[in-house]
């Protein structure tokens, strides 16, 4: 029989440390509902979606009482948008959004993914109308997550997107700007997006994807903390090495979870997503596992190694534990969904200027950010750039999901609820990078070789 | 199929023989107990053949939970394999 102390401390995990699935994202491709009628080819999104996720909840819900583990989220990734609207002759594709939020409800995830476009190298007419189309989309809709990819490391950095994003960025604020600009919240700008990663709001289903796939997200920043607080004042190696060890547990637990679920719905696994995915509640946050590490706030010099050690265990513990990982896999850093970042944020330790330093060595980028209602485009664009030049250069995976929170200055609170949590207004530089962002063209793909 | 009840909360007398009637009503076969008591803490680890069982996992952990409640202790169930997954290679 398993040891008693492992069957408790498995137990204590998920009662006390939130050891949990952070989602279970069924994946699937739309891109057999193209029709030349946006209105037919929303029906045909809405009936396959429906259709494909039937029993997506129900599922998880099953799982989750069998094993005892919590399932947070149950959600849905699609084809980008942009192809499979493209072959209609409409110059607005929200009606397709609408149908995704219409879809997601009726089948009961709380998030759906994929009003999306890929720019990186130059827009199609159908990615064009897309982008032009977030705004509205996001403002008429609750569940529908939109991402768009501007850059890669093959192709350098559509400087054009970048500024049309600040400009969609801005739109979308001022369209929900009654829920603090909430659209906002549901928009990642990307650099090298990746085509399987099941968190939300960047989950796309990308084109070499199966027909329909499940892909798994784990967490678990809280069991890391709780293994930090037994090694207090040892060496790095030390630190390491126990996270390395608890990663591989969690994510044994994601690699069962994926295998049940993808059994159970005939649908193939796709991969583990082994990220440490904080969220409000307290003692699930990212920053105090940082913290835990010695730093009196996160933020304060040796956040950046501290980071750049965990984002590295937790890759190192995960790897051996699942057959395929995938996704982004690292540590995330969104400020408003992290207890311990809202707090250093607040506290003004935490700056965006860090935080940028930060999205070097973490899994994903600046992430839930809210910035003052008067940032301009060019300003949220000249971050973007940044963003997407630090992605592009180290061949990571990067993002800004931005909030320019209308009629809100620095020291405001902007508040989303649930598990987009509360963001603390942070100050951005006065000085303006209006003549770069104006531009335009694109930044040359880096060499890859000669590095030093 | 096998499962792990675990049993975590204060000392008090009879609870092993209130889990075990409790399984055995819903035809669920104890295969191995292991229990401790550390500073009045009690934990009891069971693991039980379900192959046999007349209702759902659900029910089956509603009624755990109920008794847990009864009892003022945390009781559930949980397929063996999560942790076979996270503490065997």
């Amino acid at each position: 029989m398993l040891s008693h102390s492992d069957i408790l401390q498995t137990v204590d995990m998920i009662d006390h440390q939130h050891l949990d699935i952070r989602t279970i994202t069924m994946g699937m491709s739309l891109r057999d509902c193209a029709h030349q009628d946006i209105a037919e080819c929303a029906r045909r999104v809405y009936d396959k979606i429906c259709r494909n996720a039937e029993h997506l909840v129900e599922t998880g819900c099953a799982i989750e009482a069998e094993y005892g583990i919590p399932i947070v989220n149950k959600r849905i990734s699609v084809t980008p948008v942009a192809i499979v609207a493209e072959s209609s002759d409409s110059e607005d594709y929200s009606p397709v959004a609408v149908a995704m939020d219409r879809a997601a409800k009726n089948c009961g995830v709380n998030f759906i993914g994929g009003f999306s476009a890929l720019v990186h190298k130059g827009f199609t007419t159908g990615d064009r109308r897309l982008i032009n189309s977030i705004p509205s989309a996001l403002a008429a809709t609750e569940m529908v997550c939109s991402s768009v990819n501007v850059a890669s490391t093959k192709t350098g950095i559509n400087m054009d997107a970048v500024y049309e994003m600040g400009r969609i960025v801005k739109r979308t604020a001022e369209l929900t700007a009654d829920s603090g600009g909430l659209g906002c919240a549901k928009l990642v700008v990307f650099a090298n997006a990746v085509e399987d990663n099941p968190f939300m709001a960047g989950a796309f289903h990308g084109v070499g994807e199966p027909e329909c796939v499940i892909n798994v997200g784990v967490s678990g920043p809280g069991v890391v903390y709780h293994t930090l607080q037994g090694v207090k004042g040892q060496p790095f190696d030390v630190v390491a090495e126990s996270i390395k060890k608890t990663a591989f547990r969690i994510t044994r637990m994601g690699q069962l979870v994926a295998q049940e679920a993808s059994k159970r719905l005939g649908v193939p696994f796709g991969v583990v997503d082994l990220s440490l995915a904080p969220t409000p509640a307290m003692g699930d946050s990212v920053a105090r596992v940082l913290e835990e590490m010695g730093l009196e706030v996160c933020g304060t010099h040796g956040t950046t190694a501290a980071l750049a050690l965990l984002n590295d265990a937790v890759k190192k513990g995960g790897l051996m534990a699942s057959g395929h990982v995938g996704g982004l896999s690292g540590a995330f850093i969104p400020v408003s969904e992290d207890e311990g970042m809202i707090a250093a944020a607040s506290g003004g330790t935490l700056t965006l200027d860090k935080l940028e330093a930060m999205t070097c060595v973490c899994s994903v980028g600046l992430d839930m950010i809210a910035v003052p209602g008067d940032t301009t485009a060019e300003t949220i664009a000249a971050i973007i750039a940044d963003e997407s030049a630090i992605g592009v250069v180290n061949n990571k995976t990067t993002a800004v999901r931005i909030i320019p929170a209308p009629g809100k200055s620095v020291g405001d609170q902007v508040e989303f609820g649930g598990l987009l949590g509360s963001a603390p207004v942070m100050p951005v530089h006065p000085e303006s990078a209006e003549t770069f962002i104006r531009r335009g063209g694109r930044i040359p793909a880096p060499l890859q070789s000669l590095r030093i | 199929m096998r499962a792990i009840v675990t049993v975590i909360g204060v000392d008090q007398v009879g609870i092993i023989a209130k889990v075990c009637g409790l399984l055995a009503s819903m035809n669920i076969n104890i295969l191995d107990i292991n229990q401790t008591v550390m500073q009045e803490l009690f934990t009891m680890t069971m693991l039980v053949d379900t192959s046999a069982c007349t209702t759902t996992y659900e029910d089956v952990n509603a009624a755990l939970t109920a008794k847990g409640q009864e009892m003022g202790m945390s009781i559930r169930m949980q397929r063996e394999d999560i942790f076979k997954a996270m503490h065997q290679i």
